[in-house]
């Protein structure tokens, strides 16, 4: 065998020779020297019930020592140190008790067969927010029972009712006409610029003071100001070739780009079946919230495409009524305000 | 503290842990449970509210579906801000026939609880199709897809029963005409009386200004009757409440 060995070449890798092998080999010497400690001498382990408390020390704040003790729970040989909370989280924690205790005798808490327990300070929320809607509005009461009572047209004569109604009127607007006509009044595409002088159903105080409170078109007022142009394409009145001739006669009457020759033809279109709500020179007609075709202002848009969508479908503008939901002297403050933005007559 | 060295009792014994932890279970369980059993009790009873008419329905869950919730709540809470901006506090009666309720605790957006009749159906459609060309500040997201998404009524009867199993007083009488009065809202040339009777007050037009029942039907007809059950210059609140 060993002379089959010598005629065998080294394999390098275990050849001790190779200065790569020299871990391997050490630890082979360090086993061999502690094979005894490693084999025999294991240290006996505690039981898993019972575990020593481990020789920690804790400084006080006396500046003694102290012994943590264990809380017997064991892993693996590791035990945890049975550490108290830390101090400000569990008064925290039995504070948190206390209120929760407390709270439940103060406020309503306790679900009973009817209704909940009333809690020894009686809050009551409805009775709060009415409490405190009735203190605004009696701090308001003498200048809104003065703005709803005065007549209408004196209201932009009398300083204070307009300080109050523009500011008054401003927060109203930001909050129930913003959403169409644009936090700015700008309006947006099929909802009025209430900035410039074009109005539909005119742009006095009292007209903008009709509007707000019967809406036009609102299928809920009977009041409401209504008008309706017909739908000249899906209802047949108009051909297709006749509405694309109206259009461009439309579009002529801002001197717009169009067709000359179909607008000469469009004329009489016009005349037939427009004129009698948008008068014979396009301006419109007011009481019946026709708009002015003749200016540069253009509620849906002015370009061919749009106009003829206008004119076959009609349009149905539509705003609510507010008298179901603000007081007069709410609809006057905003009354108030619309007018005063620049475009008021 | 003695007590407290029994609990070790509890933490080695694997079935005693169980059974008393089902025993915790229990109490917990039935001190939030017992309370429902009394629900009806404490709704206060208000004049108008009544189940939502199928088309609304049908609504309903598209809103749902599309998480509107998840930006909108529905509930006007009873504080002087919330009332002047959205109208009066909302009441518990006026969401009994939701499931779920959508009253939400976040609002990215407005509350929505009294949006109905606030704005025209114009208004929803250029809305939906794109916020910011009315609210030009808007983060909402478009949802003009809704228009091309046609409904039919295939499950419409079998939602109105499935309410109606959770405890939404539909009669057999509106299971019934399910269908028909979910085509007829949307149709202003349908025969309105059916509807009228079975769901006073509900709105009948065409919603979404196409000729086809489309999604945006049903969603706009379910805005535009968020909040308008109650009469509220009639209704008085209950002080005790």
């Amino acid at each position: 065998m060993a002379d089959n060995d010598k005629d065998k070449p080294v394999d390098p890798h275990l050849d001790p020779a190779n200065p790569d092998n020299r871990v391997s080999v050490q630890r082979h010497a360090a086993d061999s020297e502690h094979a005894a400690k490693i084999l025999g001498e294991i240290p006996e382990r505690p039981r898993a019930d019972k575990p020593v408390a481990p020789k920690m020390r804790k400084p006080t704040r006396k500046g003694l020592v102290q012994e943590v003790g264990s809380t017997g729970h064991q892993w693996d040989g590791i035990t945890e140190y049975d550490n108290p909370m830390p101090r400000w989280w569990l008064w925290t924690f039995y504070a948190t008790i206390v209120w929760a205790v407390g709270y439940m005798i103060a406020y309503p808490a306790i679900p009973m067969v009817t209704q909940a327990t009333k809690g020894l300070l009686g809050t009551d929320y409805r009775q709060e927010v009415a409490a405190e809607i009735e203190r605004f509005d009696q701090a308001n009461a003498a200048i809104q029972t003065r703005l709803a009572e005065v007549d209408l047209t004196a209201i932009p004569n009398d300083p204070e009712l307009v300080n109050y109604a523009t500011n008054a009127g401003g927060a109203i607007f930001r909050t129930w006409c913003a959403q169409c006509h644009g936090s700015g009044a700008g309006g947006a595409r099929g909802y009025p610029n209430l900035l410039d002088n074009d109005w539909l159903w005119g742009g006095t105080l009292e007209d903008i003071h009709l509007t707000l409170q019967h809406g036009i078109r609102d299928p809920k007022d009977g009041d409401t100001r209504y008008s309706q142009m017909p739908a000249f394409g899906s209802d047949g009145i108009l051909e297709r070739a006749q509405i694309d001739q109206v259009v461009n006669y439309v579009l002529s009457l801002s001197e717009q780009p169009h067709d000359a020759a179909k607008a000469a033809e469009g004329m009489q279109v016009y005349a037939d079946n427009c004129s009698a709500c948008h008068l014979e020179d396009g301006t419109g007609d007011r009481s019946q919230g026709a708009p002015n075709l003749a200016d540069a202002v253009w509620l849906y848009g002015n370009d061919h495409q749009t106009l003829t969508r206008i004119v076959s479908e009609g349009p149905y503008g539509v705003m609510p009524a507010w008298n179901a939901r603000l007081s007069e002297a709410e609809i006057r403050a905003v009354a108030t305000y619309v007018h005063g933005l620049g475009g008021g007559e | 503290m003695q007590l407290l060295e029994k609990h070790k009792i509890l933490e080695k014994n694997a079935t005693l842990l169980l059974i008393f932890s089902f025993l915790v279970v229990t109490i917990g369980g039935l001190v939030q449970i017992t309370p429902l059993f009394y629900l009806e009790n404490t709704i206060e009873k208000v004049e108008g509210v009544r189940p939502y008419t199928p088309l609304e329905l049908a609504g309903r869950d598209i809103y749902v579906r599309e998480g509107c919730y998840v930006c909108h709540s529905q509930m006007i809470r009873p504080m002087r801000d919330e009332v002047e901006r959205y109208g009066h506090y909302s009441l518990a009666a006026e969401s009994m026939y939701d499931h779920p309720f959508q009253w939400g605790s976040k609002r990215t957006g407005p509350d929505l609880a009294r949006v109905g009749g606030r704005y025209s159906d114009e208004w929803h459609l250029d809305h939906l199709r794109d916020p910011q060309s009315v609210v030009p500040e808007s983060i909402m997201p478009k949802y003009g897809h809704l228009m091309n998404r046609i409904i039919g009524p295939e499950y419409v009867q079998d939602r109105v029963e499935t309410d109606a199993l959770v405890g939404v007083p539909y009669s057999e009488e509106m299971i019934a005409a399910s269908v028909e009065d979910f085509r007829a809202q949307a149709d202003p040339n349908a025969d309105a009386e059916g509807l009228q009777e079975r769901y006073p007050g509900a709105q009948q037009r065409n919603f979404d200004r196409q000729p086809q029942l489309t999604e945006m039907d049903a969603l706009i007809a379910y805005l535009q009757v968020l909040g308008t059950m109650v009469d509220f210059s009639t209704f008085e609140p209950d002080p005790a409440r």
